[in-house]
């Protein structure tokens, strides 16, 4: 296991931060080290951290308002003339509204368009169903020619912010709303399209996406009290997917859960039994949103509600276990 | 372009250019006939009067940049791009077949002179407005952005956004051109959703409106210099025009919009378009 220099995670004191202020902080980077970075937003500047940006180089922001479809096609007229455009809001409405402008005129059209999900998933919390979107890794992931990337934490973000600014790729950057505890820190390697192996042990893999790896490692902690050492692969580019990290894991441990905070239908736990069914088959189970949507409520009472807090992690990984007799 | 054709040479271009289309079509034994036939005129007038560009050279830094918002008028870029000498016309034949780069509905990446890939409608003037943008970030305002909307085809949401957006970026580099030509999928457009009044609702919009015959090159030349000549605003050509243009038994019926001739109806369309070929030389003369 390579070094990767993480935070001192599980501290009670650990730092929180939300995903999107690392991208709010990395995109002022980008546009720093590069004059053809620009940005572009639909009436949510402030609550997507663009306003880094668009205070440092107001000429190069653009306000388009809440029009997601015109979001994303003017972002690939200004990819069109050589320019990266970052274009964001939240996840429900982008990709959530304008995914055929998205695969017509970024994704076939082959156009380097950072589209940027912010208030993704669970952690949307109060503003209930329609605002948590859970559907976007699989809408995304679909598309030939996208890149999807779910950062873990903030630190990881903005590092993966500034991978996106030098990628000729089309991307998709999923963000969450909420603070969440800094996993890694400034010396932890990022690099589009690799997985990291953030704990080892031989009794199954845990293999988690964005936040959900802190919960993963939290939950590898307590499992490890109990005598079972588990793998904790941190994927936070789903596509595209690390298939050697995943697959030397799985071979290793014989026996996969996989955990996001999105449909598990097409998510990080589609795509992994996918790879896996073919390459190298294996027992994997999905944690996630099991083909049901959200509702109101703060994050800790939706985790606790659709069974993705720690503890039920820990609960999964005993029940898995003695169902395949392992222990 | 360097050379300066004369209007008579142009109308002639614009036939030849309408007969490649019938051919094309019989060809290819689907695609949209009426469309394509309605804008020979507008395409002639840009490639061959109005846009800097080398046939050569696709990607040249100075070029001006032409979008089809409404790509399933395709054929009539095709066309116009063969005649203009960006590929062999025997191509065109190719269209709509297997390992073709001339696809159905445009796909940028497969033929080089394209700037865009369209088909599903609504996109186009929003991409239009992002290079106008670019172009004015890269400090080349010299270079201008034209793009092309089915009339049909604002029915989509997205045209509107992008209406909106365009006059706050007070876009001078920016020309858009409806083709109006009253037909879409399902019939008469006023019939389908009523868009009149078209002038009216661009203008409350913050655009510069401007009516012409779309099937008048002359007039969509002097509407290009009008256009050029307004700052501070982005400006919206509607463009009169008769779906079929050219072919008698076509013109005006929506029943054209999306389909092909067979082989009687090609003879019979390019035998008319051959005679119009006549008369154009014989009303100069």
């Amino acid at each position: 296991m390579s070094e990767l220099y993480l935070n001192d995670y599980a501290n009670e004191a650990v730092e929180k931060s939300p995903t999107r202020k690392g991208y709010g902080e990395g995109l002022k980077k980008a546009g720093e080290l590069n004059d053809d970075v620009v940005a572009l937003c639909a009436d949510l500047t402030e609550s997507t951290q663009m306003h880094l940006f668009k205070e440092a180089f107001p000429d190069r922001f653009f306000e388009v308002g809440v029009a997601e479809q015109n979001l994303v096609t003017v972002g690939s007229g200004l990819a069109a003339m050589g320019k990266i455009p970052f274009v964001s809001s939240y996840a429900a409405f982008s990709p959530g509204r304008n995914w055929e402008q998205i695969r017509t005129t970024i994704s076939l059209n082959d156009r380097p368009v950072k589209i940027v999900g912010s208030h993704a998933g669970l952690y949307t919390g109060a503003d209930g169903a329609t605002h948590q979107m859970l559907e976007d890794i699989a809408l995304m992931r679909v598309l030939p020619n996208m890149v999807v990337i779910v950062p873990g934490d903030a630190v990881e973000a903005e590092k993966a912010t500034l991978a996106l600014a030098k990628d000729s790729r089309p991307a998709y950057l999923r963000l969450a709303r909420e603070a969440t505890p800094i996993v890694t820190t400034d010396k932890t390697p990022f690099e589009i399209g690799k997985a990291y192996l953030m704990r080892e042990g031989g009794a199954l893999s845990l293999i988690s996406t964005g936040t959900m790896t802190y919960k993963a490692l939290m939950a590898a902690r307590q499992l490890a009290n109990d005598g079972i050492e588990v793998d904790v692969l941190h994927i936070p580019t789903i596509k595209p997917l690390d298939a050697i990290a995943i697959i030397k894991s799985a071979s290793k441990t014989g026996v996969v859960i996989t955990i996001e905070e999105a449909q598990i239908n097409g998510g990080l736990g589609g795509a992994v039994s996918e790879l896996l069914s073919e390459h190298k088959p294996t027992y994997v189970y999905r944690m996630g949103m099991q083909d049901h949507f959200g509702e109101s409520g703060t994050p800790d009472e939706l985790f606790d509600h659709f069974g993705l807090s720690i503890k039920h992690i820990v609960l999964k990984a005993h029940a898995v276990l003695s169902e395949l007799k392992k222990q | 372009m360097l050379k300066k054709y004369s209007l008579i040479e142009l109308e002639q271009l614009a036939n030849s250019i309408r007969k490649d289309i019938i051919t094309m079509l019989e060809h290819a034994g689907s695609g949209h006939s009426a469309g394509p036939l309605g804008l020979a005129d507008i395409f002639t007038a840009l490639y061959f009067d109005i846009l800097r560009y080398d046939p050569k050279k696709p990607n040249w830094n100075e070029r001006d940049i032409v979008l089809l918002s409404n790509g399933h008028c395709i054929p009539v870029q095709y066309a116009t791009m063969a005649e203009a000498g960006f590929f062999d016309k025997k191509e065109l034949l190719t269209l709509r077949k297997f390992g073709s780069r001339l696809q159905g509905h445009p796909e940028r990446l497969r033929l080089p002179g394209l700037e865009n890939t369209s088909g599903p409608l609504g996109s186009g003037l929003s991409q239009a407005i992002g290079m106008a943008l670019g172009l004015r970030l890269n400090k080349m305002p010299h270079r201008y952005v034209y793009v092309v909307l089915g009339d049909g085809e604002l029915d989509e949401g997205n045209v509107w956004e992008a209406a909106m957006l365009a006059p706050k970026y007070k876009l001078n580099n920016l020309i858009a051109i409806i083709d109006r030509n009253n037909i879409q999928i399902d019939g008469p457009t006023e019939s389908v959703v009523p868009l009149e009044n078209l002038k009216d609702k661009w203008e409350a919009f913050g655009w510069h409106v401007i009516e012409i015959d779309g099937n008048n090159i002359e007039a969509f030349i002097d509407a290009n210099a009008m256009a050029k000549a307004i700052v501070e605003k982005p400006v919206m050509i509607i463009a009169h025009t008769i779906p079929g243009k050219g072919v008698d038994f076509m013109e005006y019926d929506f029943h054209w919009h999306g389909k092909a001739p067979n082989h009687e109806e090609a003879m019979k369309a390019l035998k008319e378009l051959r005679t119009l070929g006549g008369k154009i030389r014989s009303e100069h003369e």
